[in-house]
């Protein structure tokens, strides 16, 4: 196989990291709901952990795509 | 078209001997310390007992970062207040700035963001050390686990440890460099559209990029908060010992 090829095929690879990136954005996303509609008090607190865990997770998402950089680009 | 790549090449404006040219970021570094000081001191300029807008934004922005020191440090954190407010306001006016058209964004760069992780990363590990001398190590060893998994454990946690500069750099400049080559794809694909249906086309990533260019702001603060929130967590660590 053609080195570009490959690396075509091991950047869309590197994507399937996506996989679990979404399910826990979706898991986070889905127990604010569920604990901002138990307990509508506690919106401010969740909120600011909620967002945290957000962003921890979405790093995870980035590190794929900064792999399927260095594949595609270097 | 240039690669979306291209806006994070690093040019020097001057030139100096042995290496220490003044580039493109260090201006923008520079300009970002201007501004977040002249947000500060000119909001606080006046006093007043009454805060007018421009002091109530640099108050509730140095409130927002005394509540995160009290919530995740204790009162044992209020002598590093100027440190993680300083490292907050660096990290958010880089961020923030980089969204400027034709801005350079200087967290977009690895060897940035880990110079300040490493600083953060040595600074809290000395201050483990000086506070509890030797005794610091048993961070090492998890409290309640079984004596026969410490081989196992101890070597896991030494690793997770030293891997938080790597985590919390990359998480930064990831996030940045993801955001704002994005936005360049985005853009790009005004003229490619735009091109084959006579300008309709266009419309769409016009639209897209301008939702793009209000989360990346959304992102530009959150990950500003992440960076400090996690250097609160590893002070605490270092001061509290799990």
């Amino acid at each position: 196989m053609e080195v570009e090829a490959a690396k075509m095929i091991g950047a869309g690879l590197a994507c399937i990291a996506l996989f679990g990136v979404g399910i826990g954005i979706g898991n986070i996303f889905s127990s604010l709901i569920s604990s901002v509609a138990r307990n509508p008090a506690s919106r401010g607190q969740v909120f600011g952990l909620s967002m945290l865990g957000f962003a921890l997770v979405e790093a995870i998402g980035l590190f794929a795509l900064l792999i399927a950089f260095l594949i595609l680009f270097t | 078209m240039a690669s979306p790549l291209e806006q994070f090449t690093i040019k020097p404006l001057v030139e100096v001997p042995g290496g220490f040219d003044y580039t493109n970021s260090s201006l923008w570094m520079t300009i970002a310390v201007v501004t977040a000081t002249v947000f500060l001191v000119g909001g606080m300029r006046k006093r007043a007992m009454v805060p007018g807008p421009w002091q109530s934004m640099a108050e509730s922005v140095y409130e927002f970062i005394g509540n995160m020191i009290r919530d995740n440090v204790g009162s044992e954190g209020r002598k590093f207040f100027p440190l993680i407010f300083t490292i907050f306001m660096f990290v958010l006016f880089g961020n923030a700035l980089g969204l400027v058209p034709g801005a350079f964004t200087y967290t977009s760069h690895i060897i940035v963001t880990f110079a300040m992780a490493l600083a953060v990363f040595v600074f809290v590990t000395l201050v483990g050390l000086a506070k509890h001398g030797l005794h610091f190590f048993s961070f090492f060893v998890p409290d309640g686990a079984p004596k026969f998994l410490y081989p196992l454990i101890i070597p896991i946690e030494i690793i997770s440890y030293l891997s938080r500069p790597i985590s919390l750099s990359v998480r930064l400049f990831a996030n940045m460099v993801a955001g704002h080559t994005m936005l360049k794809v985005f853009a790009g694909f005004v003229f490619g559209l735009g091109a084959a249906t006579f300008g309709i086309g266009a419309l769409a990533p016009i639209a897209i990029n301008v939702l793009l260019i209000g989360f990346e702001f959304m992102i530009a603060f959150i990950q500003a908060y992440v960076f400090t929130i996690l250097t609160c967590l590893y002070l605490n660590d270092a001061l509290h010992l799990h």
